[in-house]
């Protein structure tokens, strides 16, 4: 089956600025992808170039087989951007910006699925009202209905939950779930992790640049993030035969890491025959935040090497 | 082609929606011009013989209105599309350049008519004039508004903001207009001026329009048709190139 969306060595400098470095990533039709990275990593950008927004200095990309470049229209059709950027156009009504839009992508009479977006979005009652008096939580519903118009096969999101309601986040990512077992391919950004975490089952870290981490999200949380466990011991001193599993002293505190949850048993034993008892105990399931944090950690002290 | 038709209504409805500022606004100013001048000019001027001031004003007028109505939609829509970020709802879809091209050339040729139209019959209503050669006329009323719909283009692509754009609008184009003899025949000028003039494209249109009305003009016709047409496909294929190659658009 032909990828999604396949990007191969791409490079995109800005002047000087060398904003992404060689990037290769391929996603697989019917996936729910995150792209993750700190701010400036290169996710809008990379973004950008598949969306035809930016160009690559080198490197090529396709969308559902289709060269963003040489083969622009049918990538274009292929593909639904959700934009980083809350833009709206302050002459039109939600209605008019969606039949604009159908019509860009040369469909004529497409209501029917425009009012079901709308529905789907809890836009139903904003239709006629000016984008401009939206709240920005609508806006962006808006600029995600407006990437639907076309039912496009594959959808990009690029940070579609910034500065929406909690409520809202559930509502918008249930009907993107929905989408996605309808078979749209999915790929999204954002800042909560634990979005990331529980809706996509494959996950793309990228740093100045570069991919650091590529694998699937369950893969991600075993190899990097062990379970931990925090102690709160009498007398407050740790045997030294535990010395090397801390890897946090707090106030009061020590935070051991530990292999799985059966390594529990190991350390209370060694407690016990250092005659050392526990206060407080608290275990500590490992999330993608915690893996995040690791890899972009390590990839500081490898830059710094 | 249903791309091109939708980008074309969007850019009539964006226009006609704020119609007090697109239409009626340079309406009133224009004919604001046509009251002073033919006020004080009509008992002292007499460009053409037989006919009047005023009448020899107001296929000026028109020309004028129509040239910086065509600019001003072409470009004030797509700097406050690029200055607003909205831009982008225009490259995400499969529109090819030349769609792009076509739509806003169009819409901007529409508001210039509509502009001029309004100026025109309402300058008729004040002094009625003659209609001699009303395919000339249409002729070089269509030429004039495509070229500065595509000088619109051109400009907003290239301005990095609002106080760029302006500058080409009070710089470039408006002494363009006032020194192309909306107000006074090139003849009327010292021979330095009157060489000048003629380098600036604007006059012919204006000339030609004029000849529309009442058969007589400083060049002939079918020059001045030629020159302007050369002029306005200059300008296109510029347009089309920037916008091909997606210069300030798709960085
Ligand atoms: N148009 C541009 N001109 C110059 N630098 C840019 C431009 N767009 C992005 N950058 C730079 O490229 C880097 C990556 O930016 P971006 O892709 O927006 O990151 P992210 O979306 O991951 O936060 C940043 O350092 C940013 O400043
Ligand atoms: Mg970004």
């Amino acid at each position: 089956m032909t990828p999604a969306i396949e990007i191969s060595e791409v490079h995109k400098r800005f002047g000087s600025l060398h904003a992404l470095r060689g990037v290769d990533l391929t996603v697989e039709q019917g996936e729910f992808f995150a792209l993750l990275g700190p701010n400036g990593a290169g996710k809008t950008t990379l973004i950008n170039i598949l969306a035809g927004l930016s160009r690559a200095t080198q490197g090529s990309s396709r969308v559902m087989g289709h060269d963003v470049v040489a083969d622009y229209r049918d990538a274009r059709r292929t593909l639904g951007v959700v934009p980083q950027e809350l833009v709206y156009d302050a002459f039109f009504t939600v209605r008019e910006m969606l039949r604009f839009q159908s019509g860009y992508f040369g469909l004529r009479k497409n209501d029917a699925w425009i009012d079901e977006l709308l529905h789907n979005l809890g836009l139903t009652d904003k239709a006629d009202i000016y984008t401009r008096l939206l709240s920005g939580g609508m806006k962006r519903r808006v600029l995600v209905a407006q990437a639907l118009v076309h039912k496009p096969p594959v959808i990009v999101l690029d940070e579609p939950t910034a500065g929406v309601d909690v409520e809202l986040r559930q509502n918008l990512w249930e009907f993107i779930r929905r989408l996605n077992r309808a078979g749209h391919t999915i790929v999204l950004t954002t800042h909560y992790l634990e979005e990331a975490e529980t809706l996509c089952s494959r996950i793309a870290m990228l740093k100045q640049g570069q991919v650091i981490a590529l694998d699937t999200t369950h893969n991600l949380l075993s190899a990097h993030a062990a379970t931990q466990v925090r102690l709160k011991l009498n007398p407050n001193r740790l045997p030294e035969v535990l010395r090397s599993l801390l890897v946090a002293e707090e106030t009061g505190c020590f935070r051991l890491v530990l292999k799985d949850y059966s390594g529990l048993e190991g350390v209370l034993a060694s407690l016990r025959e250092a005659n050392v008892a526990v206060d407080e105990l608290e275990v500590s399931k490992p999330d993608l935040e915690d893996v995040f944090l690791q890899i972009m950690g390590r990839a500081d002290k490898e830059v710094a090497r | 082609m249903t791309g091109l038709w939708t980008l074309f209504y969007k850019e009539l409805l964006r226009f006609w929606k704020v119609g007090l500022q697109t239409i009626l606004s340079p309406l009133v100013t224009t004919l604001l011009y046509l009251l002073i001048f033919s006020h004080v000019l009509e008992a002292h001027v007499q460009v053409y013989p037989g006919v009047g001031y005023t009448a020899f004003l107001i296929p000026g007028l028109v020309m004028m209105a129509m040239l910086q109505n065509a600019f001003a939609n072409s470009s004030s829509s797509l700097i406050q599309s690029k200055m607003s970020g909205n831009i982008v709802f225009l490259l995400l879809p499969p529109l090819a350049y030349w769609e792009f091209f076509a739509a806003y050339v169009a819409a901007a040729i529409v508001r210039g008519l509509v502009v001029g139209f309004g100026v025109g019959l309402a300058g008729w209503w004040f002094t009625p004039v003659a209609l001699a050669h009303p395919l000339w006329m249409v002729a070089f009323a269509l030429a004039g508004c495509a070229m500065l719909a595509a000088a619109g283009i051109i400009t907003a692509l290239w301005a990095g903001g609002y106080d760029q754009m302006a500058a080409v609008q009070n710089f470039i184009i408006m002494p363009l207009t006032f020194l192309s003899g909306v107000f006074y025949s090139i003849h009327s000028l010292p021979p330095f001026w009157q060489a000048l003039s003629r380098y600036n494209p604007f006059f012919y249109l204006i000339d030609g329009f004029r000849y529309g009305f009442f058969g007589v003009s400083d060049v002939s016709p079918a020059l001045g048709l030629a020159i302007v047409g050369a002029c306005c496909l200059a300008l296109s294929l510029a347009t089309l190139a920037l916008l091909k190659s997606g210069y300030k658009l798709r960085n």
